[in-house]
């Protein structure tokens, strides 16, 4: 039972490992976007609407070339992510608008998207299929390593997921390395942290909040492809994604904007979120109770980071705050 | 040409708006060389040396580095031709180490290599005598510590002349000796360095050659070894201007205010004030004299109760009650609350004693709206007196409504004095209160302060410009790194004396400069 | 799409000219570049839902005013909409006046609308509504002031993140409401909501929604007053302008936050017990229908103004209930309005750049 629980957790945390390592990255450039929730759904509906023509173009799905179906739909979704991206960074990079409400109408046009296509796609495109239900490009995403299942225990923990998890993890990993170890993530960091001084050092403030926008945004609306073709087995329903792209807000504070740590967060928050299942004569209402959790938790950690004050624990300096170079 | 001359400037001149900062002035800075530039505030030091680090462009005149003549459109530019400037206002990442800031914004000729930086930071503080721990957080560093990084940051991108604004403003004694002890090993190395200042000691004890700048002129350069302190100090105040502000006779004069024996220190630990104690009289305007940041704000605050005190106390004599009472660590409320009159025209204008974005009424507001019982605001009589201080200080605003933001700086201190009179005080603190303003606002200025004196008010006048100081008050204090250094009469003092107590606050740290040399 | 960005990114560092910020512009002016921005999203709405339907844009927009005031009931409902949303905007705008940012309006609402149905639940039948209703009030009220206030003693005790932290307390709201909806559901543990019978709203002249409209146009009005002509308000102001001056005055700026963040939080309770006791009757967890957000936008997009915000709620719900017409006639998901406000809002949010700035062409200055 250990292993199930391990297993469901990592499949649970593997979308906001995504979502929190995306924001961290905006973060890390001075920029709060609360569009995540929103680029999340896009990137989800983005990569089925790709893989739903793709199927759509065969008489059968099951005549699909596994490779392009899991090519296709993951270009889509980093498409439609980054062009969220991009509306975002315009508005807050170069019309210098608020970013808590850009990033708020961001999430409800991206939440409408998401929801409007995935309730309305068969409609548009006039086929006579009852619903979306992409199981043979799932099939393609969920593929394991084939040798795990002889493995025992070992292969269901840390071998039996779909590539989209390693791939959650590598994000994390060279997301953290970057940040940590190279001259962009240091440019990076301090651009997030005073703009003003990164601007006097030579750099170019506006292409790095571009750049860590639009890749956190790619890297987020992975979080939403996975959800969808993985976890949900190629099942849109609409707002089946429910809050997982606040919950990585979330893994963002709690994981104090550390990529390496958000990868242990997400599986805590996941096994917070399949814990109750496993918790014998438990209520229906009692599992809300679980779900709230994280938030909690989170609201912790973020009163602790403030009263201990610890400068590398802090949120960026500049978060949230524009910057204009003719204010200097 | 001499063969030796790394920076030279020619007929430099630059404006802003109608107001010339630098005319037509030239300087040469030689490799092995410390220059200093002496002047006044406002003498058009930083705006000079602004041009060489390319933040400025000149409006006219020449550069030449090294015999070449050289155009600085940014500082990129500066740094190619191997100029850096360390400005007063560091330009760090807090959460970043030492050697993060240094290497920021640099690029990489092979991969990213902290281990490789360090050694060559390590390389060049071994080399000049610098202590600094390349590993160490800036927000975990002293002043002095963050200066050190600026400086290597400049070295470390090659610079062999450098360029250092006010650099021991911010330090302490023991941290100026060390600084100075660097600098020499840097000239040593064959480094032109140029340092702003307007601390004399200093000037004689490291300097090789001293140029001196008054209200944005060039006065002339002298061998320091061939000149003193007294013709430095002429040089650089001048022959004394007459200005023909009136100054009526002190009447009243029973002490109002008493300040004893205060000491504040800042987050650093680093002393502000150092047991400042004076009195300010009923009747009088008491100016207070000193090179700008010298524990001037602070003072102020710390009457106003916007600064908290390790020490001393602040006395006020009530005239109607005859009690005496201790202001120290009240809040600005708590100080009102108890009766005290206190009027306070800060230094930062909008910041702090306007809000920019509200309208001159609403302004007017800021000090009276509290009054009464009532839950709302009374916008009658606050109407009515911002209609009389527009009317009266012939304040120019297209409405009343107009956000105050929009006014000119004459305006914005007219309405600022106006509003701060207006609470009849009897005591007034003005700092900097003619400073951006033009002639005429200046002297409503200077007429308002002498209506308030001869009314009887305790009058405290923060001020830059000696000749004012000197024209205006009954009464200077000098104050140097946070001490009083000297209280003159107005009416028979020179700008020399006070140009000298200015500069004499740290005496020992002139000492122990020259027992680092010897050492 | 890249070259379009590329060249924004040159009109940012300055390479096709300055960006000045304008000192003031005259009002009309102001308002023009918005109604402008507001028609250019129109146009791109209709773009977007001709090119998804067969409409043509002007029956489009028909479609989408008989949608929102298309029936007597329906209008009724936009009013009531509008004045739900305008209660949360109102709420939230005292606290962004201060620069204080709270986005935890959604939570907020909830803890209020879960005061509101404990008290129906348990009082309900005991005592009389005029006796009940006043309590509900006061319960929803005081419990999302509390609510309100756990963020604003932590950011001035320990300068905690408020963005950050009223965001988080949303969804501890939002799951606590789910875990009481399936409570009270009958069956228990079902989900169907409750219910509730007792304490719900009077009708007023035969209309279900007046005493809401009624109550939030009160709050307009006192909100406005409250901002502009009370002390606190003035106290508000300051200490949002700048906290330096506020000292300098002697305003206490902690006590300030406080008081402020109790009153956004009130007002987002009344706007909880409208909708559960003059409303729904019921209680869910998206009772407020992310409304805590929408008003973040209503009240920015009006400048922190009561008087504006009338406006751009109104103009808000009536695309949304627009928007869902056209959805509802050509069988398209009910989501397509929110696409169009996103739309809207991105337009008027980015017009606010050329309202603050002026773009000098670097072309034009050659000439000169």
């Amino acid at each position: 039972m250990i292993t199930t629980i391990i297993q469901r957790a990592v499949m649970q945390g593997t979308p906001l490992l995504f979502g929190s390592t995306g924001e961290i990255l905006t973060e890390k450039a001075g920029h709060l976007n609360l569009g995540i929730p929103g680029i999340m759904y896009v990137g989800a509906i983005s990569g089925v609407a790709g893989s739903f023509l793709y199927e759509q173009s065969f008489a059968s799905p099951t005549m699909i070339n596994p490779l392009l179906a899991v090519l296709i739909p993951f270009l889509c979704s980093i498409v439609g992510s980054v062009l969220m991206g991009l509306i975002y960074c315009f508005l807050t990079v170069t019309l210098r608008a608020n970013q808590n409400v850009t990033g708020l109408a961001l999430t409800t046009f991206g939440i409408g998207i998401g929801n409007f296509f995935g309730g309305s796609l068969i409609k548009l495109v006039n086929t006579d299929v009852p619903s979306i239900a992409l199981s043979n490009t799932s099939n393609a995403f969920k593929t394991s390593l084939p040798f795990a299942e002889k493995l025992g225990w070992f292969g269901d923990i840390f071998l039996s997921y779909g590539f989209l998890v390693y791939l959650a993890i590598i994000v994390a990993v060279i997301s953290s390395f970057i940040l940590k170890k190279t001259r962009m993530g240091l440019h990076l960091r301090a651009v997030g942290e005073s703009p003003e001084t990164a601007d006097a050092a030579g750099i170019n403030v506006t292409k790095y909040k571009y750049l860590s926008t639009c890749i956190g945004s790619a890297i987020a609306g992975l979080g939403g492809l996975y959800y969808v073709m993985d976890y949900a087995n190629g099942v849109w329903s609409n707002n089946g994604f429910g809050d997982r792209g606040w919950l990585s807000i979330a893994l963002v504070i709690f994981s104090v904007w550390r990529p390496s740590l958000s990868i242990l967060g997400s599986i805590l928050f996941g096994f917070l979120y399949v814990i109750p299942t496993y918790i014998p004569n438990i209520s229906v209402s009692a599992k809300k109770l679980f779900e709230m959790l994280p938030y909690v938790v989170t609201i912790v950690v973020l009163i602790i980071t403030s009263v201990r004050n610890k400068k590398e624990n802090q949120p960026p300096a500049a978060l949230g705050l524009p910057y204009f170079r003719e204010e200097r | 040409m001499e063969k030796n001359v790394a920076l030279e400037l020619k007929n430099i001149t630059k404006t802003f708006g109608s107001v010339v900062a630098n005319k037509d002035i030239s300087l040469k800075v030689r490799k092995g060389e410390i220059l200093s530039i002496l002047g006044e505030n406002g003498s058009g030091k930083t705006t000079l040396m602004n041009m060489v680090a390319g933040i400025y462009f000149p409006d006219s005149g020449q550069i030449f580095a090294d015999g070449e003549e050289i155009v600085i459109a940014s500082p990129k530019d500066a740094f190619q031709h191997k100029i850096g400037m360390i400005h007063q206002h560091f330009k760090l990442v807090d959460v970043f180490t030492a050697a993060e800031n240094i290497v920021l914004g640099l690029e990489d000729e092979k991969g990213f290599d902290m281990p490789k930086y360090v050694e060559k930071i390590q390389k060049i503080t071994a080399q000049y005598g610098f202590e600094l721990d390349p590993y160490k957080k800036i927000y975990e560093m002293s002043v002095s510590e963050k200066q050190t990084v600026e400086i290597i940051k400049v070295l470390y991108r090659g610079a062999d002349i450098l360029i250092l604004d006010e650099p021991t403003a911010v330090l302490t004694p023991q941290e100026t000796v060390k600084l100075f002890k660097v600098l020499r090993n840097m000239r040593e190395d064959g480094k032109a360095i140029i340092i702003i200042t307007h601390k004399l000691h200093e000037v004689l004890s490291l300097s090789d050659n001293v140029a001196v700048l008054r209200k944005g002129e060039y006065i002339g350069t002298v061998k320091t070894a061939e000149t003193n302190e007294a013709e430095l100090t002429e040089m650089m105040v001048g022959k004394k201007i007459s200005l023909n502000i009136e100054r009526s006779a002190v009447e009243g004069g029973e002490d109002r205010l008493v300040v004893e024996n205060i000491s504040c220190i800042n987050r650093e630990g680093v002393k502000l004030l150092d047991n400042v104690s004076f009195s300010v009289r009923s009747g009088e305007i008491l100016g207070i004299a000193g090179i700008a940041g010298s524990g001037q704000r602070e003072l102020l605050e710390a009457i106003a109760g916007l600064q908290h005190l390790e020490e001393g106390k602040v006395i006020y004599h009530n005239p109607k009650t005859g009690e005496e009472e201790d202001l120290r660590d009240r809040t600005p409320l708590e100080i009102r609350q108890m009766g005290v009159r206190l009027a306070f025209v800060p230094e930062d204008r909008l910041g702090m004693g306007l809000v920019g974005n509200m309208d001159i009424v609403d302004n007017m507001m800021l000090r009276s709206y509290n009054k009464g019982q009532s839950l709302f605001l009374q916008r009658k009589a606050p109407k009515g007196l911002a209609e009389e201080i527009v009317d009266r200080l012939e304040v120019s605003t297209p409405s009343l409504a107009t956000p105050v933001r929009r006014l000119s700086g004459g305006n914005v201190q007219k309405v600022l004095v106006g509003r701060e009179i207006a609470s009849s005080p009897t005591v007034l603190m003005a700092a900097y209160p003619v400073r951006g303003l033009d002639i005429n606002s200046s002297y409503t200025i200077y007429n308002l302060l002498n209506e308030q004196k001869k009314s009887g008010v305790a009058v405290i006048f923060v001020g830059e410009d000696l000749d004012v100081l000197i024209e205006l008050c009954d009464r200077i204090m000098v104050i140097g790194s946070g001490r009083i250094t000297g209280i003159v009469d107005g009416r028979n003092t020179t700008k020399e004396e006070i140009g000298i107590l200015m500069t004499k606050s740290d005496a020992a740290c002139m000492q122990e400069g020259g027992e680092g040399e010897n050492a | 799409m890249r070259k379009l960005d590329n060249f924004f990114l040159k009109v940012a560092s300055g390479s096709y000219g300055h960006i000045i910020k304008r000192d003031d512009i005259i009002w009309w002016k102001a308002w023009g570049i918005r109604i402008l921005s507001v028609f250019f999203a129109l146009i791109v709405c209709g773009f977007v839902t001709v090119s998804l339907t067969d409409l043509n844009p002007i029956e489009m927009y028909v479609t989408m005013v008989e949608g929102a005031v298309g029936t007597p009931r329906l209008t009724w409902n936009l009013f009531q909409n509008t004045a739900i949303l305008l209660c949360v905007s109102l709420a939230l705008t005292p606290a962004f006046k201060m620069k204080f940012w709270n986005i935890g309006g959604e939570g907020q609402i909830l803890i209020g609308g879960l005061a509101t149905a404990s008290c129906m639940i348990f009082l309900g039948g005991k005592l009389p509504n005029g006796v009940l209703i006043p309590i509900m009030f006061l319960a929803s009220v005081v419990a999302a002031s509390i609510w309100a206030l756990v963020p604003a003693y932590f950011k001035t005790r320990f300068n905690a993140n408020e963005t950050l932290f009223t965001l988080m307390m949303n969804y501890v709201a939002i799951q606590l409401v789910a875990y009481f909806t399936l409570e009270w559901s009958v069956p228990k543990g079902s989900g169907t909501p409750r219910t509730l019978e007792f304490g719900q709203l009077p009708t007023l002249l035969g209309q279900k929604y007046l005493i809401n409209i009624l109550v939030v146009i009160v709050l307009t009005v006192l909100l406005y007053i409250y901002l502009k002509y009370s002390k606190q308000g003035y106290e508000i102001s300051v200490v949002g302008e700048s906290e330096k001056t506020a000292k300098y005055i002697g305003i206490n700026v902690k006590k300030v936050i406080l008081r402020t963040m109790a009153i956004s939080g009130a007002l987002c309770g009344v706007a909880g017990f409208l909708l559960v006791a003059g409303t729904d009757h019921s209680l869910k967890s998206d009772t407020s229908g992310g409304r805590g957000f929408t008003a973040i936008m209503v009240s920015w997009l009006a400048k922190f103004n009561p008087v504006f915000m009338i406006v751009t709620s109104l103009l808000i719900v009536f695309l949304q209930k627009g928007a869902s017409k056209i959805s509802e006639v050509y069988r398209l998901n009910s989501s397509f309005s929110d696409i169009i406000t996103g739309i809207i809002i991105f337009f008027i949010i980015g017009s606010e750049f050329f309202i603050n700035y002026r773009i000098k062409l670097a072309r034009k200055e050659k000439n000169v």
